[in-house]
């Protein structure tokens, strides 16, 4: 469980991004953060795993504060995946690159194993095992990344920006692989710009803006409600924008599915054939 | 990032910052000469008083008194070991004049950097890009230097990204004796070398797809042109050179204890 | 009039042990908004690079066939000549601004081409003003947002005033609203100023609504080929997995289901409202 309070955070350039966040996040809760760039999401987020610490106010992790222990420890319970797999891979082989932080926790040579070869299987990787990172393509790069997250079973799961340049059969697969994680009761959080991926897959939805967070709920209220979303730079789904521009046909306005938008459709020319 | 908060020129407009910068950085040639004619205080206080409307004019003070707080630890070691040399070379005796021989010796320094940041902190990169670009340099080195500063911030955002990812993986730079430190940058600097080789790659693709190399005889969007001022300015450094000269060869310059002395009595 | 013409093009990179382009011909036509999609690694980026002529000049690798770009044979004529025809703006917009403010690398181009100064000053005044950041003229490229640096390399390339402008995913990394103001500008430089625009985009929700010309590609192959509403409404389009647009999807479905509209397939959800509205009137 995460517990964020009134947490606020200015950059050493003085640069604001937090202004008074206060949340809590469940266990097993999937949570997407959507808001323009510069809106502060990354930095919340940095302060979930430790890398940033609050100039005032206070986070909890599982109630551990975050002030009290080192990010590499808070790393067990909180894994955090960056947005650019560049940015992280450095190893000779995917199967060393995995292996890195669990070597980092201290764990034993044969549970190493053990864990890589999970890891591998899980995210279809396993044939580039003894492979150079660098010879992959974008898609494999990143799923690497994650698999070297993967690996050591964080309870709590941060991925930033995970749909950024990828085709809509990489998007299936990480919906996939998300809804997966969920029904093993882990926490995910993502930060994403993706619309129709969050449309997709129904997380509760928290919006920000210049630092603050001006809507927390379900993604087909939040996504639904044009007002809000325009505050913070972003344009509704496209189904959404079909039904609210046939608001005065007594059609249902939160509307974010194309199957639930056909049920609704039919029903209402169906009334209308009565 | 505060490391390179230093480098990042903030634009402002200023009598100071609309100077040529070739004829600034004659200027603060022409200072440095002067200082380092002088091992008397009296001079070289006066050489530190004549750049101050300088920083006022610019607006630049904040930024001024960083800088020169930066130097004082270096100030405080010059004047610490010059102090004591001379106190050696005394026998053993602290007098006025070995005094302040060590202060002289750190306003010099004082002096050198004062001008100098006043030069960095009133010169944009690109008028000091352009400026080598309308000298003899070649193009591509002035294209070099323009696009290092151009980078310098991404790329110390860059190595803060990795550095945070490798900490989320467990990575603890702090831990081990010191063979193993420095074993704890490799997960940093590969990803940062491979970034940057892929990173310049891309810039000579896009390079290319804008012309680059079309013709020997390449045009500049701006052209340095001197104004009045830049011509005050020719004029104030002849004088500065000439009065400096001219003072320490014809002139006796009594030590600043003996003029206080003077003024007191 | 074709514009950009390849014939039987197959290329592998300098080392590749895979073929990026197989035997692919293309035809554009003068005028068009082209989007090209398809799955990553099909190849897109690196046709995009034989437009205007980073392969062969600069990538060398094996290349057979022929591409003709504005009348030039493209591996007949060094780059720089090529790129006052052909603009291509990149993926990431961090990586192709070089000087210390806006207007210095909308000029960077011209200053290599040796337009004389005051030509120069105007056609960067227009290329600024026709995508909106004159008034950042004087900014450093990291003071901007990314989508602000992305409107920076796409005036920085209009500045050459090129005939085509090709745009290999230009806003992966922006939020929705700076993409759509791209996307918005891209589109005016097509209608307004007749420019024949390339675009390279996986998100079809975003962009199908501005072309008239969509190629989808596979395995360095093209697959279809054609008017945007026949492609996206073909069967093939989906099973190869390219993310058509909802309202699209939406239409599909619902004529499947037996409910009557109009012929015209739905690119995005304004023509899917429009079409929903007469059949909820009538």
């Amino acid at each position: 469980m995460i517990e964020v309070k009134d947490v606020h955070f200015a950059y050493p350039n003085g640069v604001e991004a937090l202004k008074g966040v206060s949340l809590t996040i469940k266990n097993g809760e999937f949570i997407a953060i959507m808001g323009e760039n510069g809106a502060g999401k990354t930095t919340l987020i940095k302060h979930f795993n430790g890398l940033l610490k609050p100039t005032k106010g206070s986070i909890f992790v599982d109630k551990v504060e975050t002030t009290e222990v080192s990010v590499a420890a808070l790393a067990r319970t909180v894994g955090f995946v960056f947005q650019n797999p560049d940015n992280q891979l450095f190893s000779e082989t995917v199967e060393e690159e995995i292996a890195f932080a669990l070597k980092n926790f201290g764990f034993k040579e044969k549970t190493i194993k053990g864990r890589v070869t999970w890891a591998l299987n899980l995210l279809g990787l396993t044939q580039y095992r003894k492979t150079s990172p660098f010879m992959l393509s974008g898609g494999e790069r990143k799923r690497v990344a994650l698999a070297s997250v993967l690996a050591w079973n964080p309870r709590i799961l941060i991925l930033d920006e995970p749909t950024i340049g990828q085709d809509h059969q990489q998007k299936e697969k990480l919906l996939q692989f998300i809804l997966q994680m969920k029904t093993q009761r882990k926490t995910i959080i993502i930060v994403t710009h993706d619309v129709e991926f969050v449309a997709e897959c129904d997380p509760r939805v928290l919006l920000m803006h210049q630092g603050k967070i001006v809507a927390d709920g379900e993604a087909r209220k939040v996504l639904t409600n044009p007002e809000i979303l325009l505050h913070a730079s972003i344009i509704p789904p496209q189904i959404t924008q079909v039904f609210l521009q046939l608001s005065d046909f007594e059609l249902p306005k939160e509307v974010i599915d194309v199957y639930e938008a056909r049920e609704k459709l039919l029903n209402a020319l169906e009334r209308k054939a009565k | 990032m505060s490391v390179f908060d230093g480098l990042k020129y903030r634009r402002v407009y200023s009598p100071i910052h609309n100077l040529d910068p070739r004829i600034k950085f004659i200027y603060v040639c022409a200072i440095f000469a002067a200082t380092i004619i002088y091992w008397e205080l009296p001079p070289l206080i006066t050489l530190f008083l004549i750049q101050v409307p300088f920083v006022v004019l610019a607006g630049v003070q904040r930024e001024w008194i960083r800088s020169m707080r930066g130097a004082a630890f270096l100030a405080t070691i010059i004047f610490v070991t010059n102090f004591i040399f001379s106190y050696i070379s005394a026998g053993y005796t602290v007098t006025a004049s070995n005094l302040e021989y060590a202060i002289a010796m750190t306003l010099r320094f004082i002096v050198l950097v004062e001008s100098f940041s006043v030069f960095f902190l009133t010169t944009s990169p690109d008028h000091l890009g352009l400026a080598l670009e309308q000298t003899r340099i070649p193009y591509e080195f002035c294209f070099a230097f323009t696009t290092a500063v151009r980078f310098v911030p991404v790329l110390a955002e860059e190595a803060q990204t990795i550095i945070d990812a490798q900490k989320a993986r467990g990575l603890e730079l702090e831990r081990g004796n010191f063979l193993k430190r420095i074993r704890n940058y490799i997960p940093i600097l590969i990803p940062l070398i491979v970034s940057a080789i892929r990173r310049s790659l891309e810039l000579a693709e896009a390079m290319e797809s804008r012309a680059w190399g079309a013709t020997e005889k390449r045009t500049n969007l701006y052209v340095l042109k001197m104004h009045r001022g830049d011509l005050l300015l020719i004029a104030i450094t002849i004088l500065i050179l000439a009065v400096a000269i001219y003072v320490r060869l014809f002139l006796e310059i009594p030590p600043l204890s003996s003029l206080l002395r003077g003024s007191f009595f | 009039m074709s514009i950009i013409e390849t014939k039987n093009l197959t290329y592998t990179y300098p080392g590749g042990i895979e073929t990026s382009l197989r035997d692919l011909s293309v035809k554009i036509q003068k005028g068009k908004f082209v989007l090209i999609t398809g799955p990553s690694g099909c190849g897109k980026t690196t046709l995009c690079r034989c437009f205007n002529g980073l392969i062969p000049h600069f990538y060398q690798g094996e290349l057979v066939g022929e591409t003709t770009v504005v009348g030039l044979k493209v591996a007949e004529h060094p780059i720089y000549e090529l790129a006052k025809q052909v603009g291509l703006v990149f993926q990431n917009p961090e990586n192709q601004l070089f000087a210390l403010s806006v207007e210095k690398d909308v000029a960077f181009g011209l200053e290599n081409l040796g337009v004389p100064r005051e030509e120069m000053r105007k056609r960067v005044d227009w290329a600024l003003n026709l995508t909106g950041i004159y008034d950042l003229k004087e900014r450093a490229p990291h003071e901007l947002s990314g989508g602000q640096q992305q409107r920076v390399a796409i005036a920085s390339v209009l500045a050459m005033q090129p005939e085509v402008i090709i745009l290999d995913e230009p806003t992966s990394f922006l939020d929705p609203l700076g993409a759509k103001k791209i996307f918005e500008v891209i589109y005016d430089l097509n209608t307004k100023l007749g420019i024949t625009v390339v675009l390279v985009e996986h998100r079809l929700d975003l962009t199908a609504r501005y072309a008239n010309h969509i190629i989808i590609m596979d395995n360095g192959e093209i697959i279809l080929d054609g008017e945007p509403r026949k492609i996206l409404n073909s069967e093939k389009t989906r099973l190869i997995g390219v993310g058509i647009p909802k309202p699209t999807r939406l239409y599909q479905i619902l004529r499947k289901d037996g409910v009557r509209l109009s012929n015209t397939i739905p690119l995005c959800s304004d023509e899917m409202a429009t079409m929903l509205r007469e059949a909820l009137k009538s």
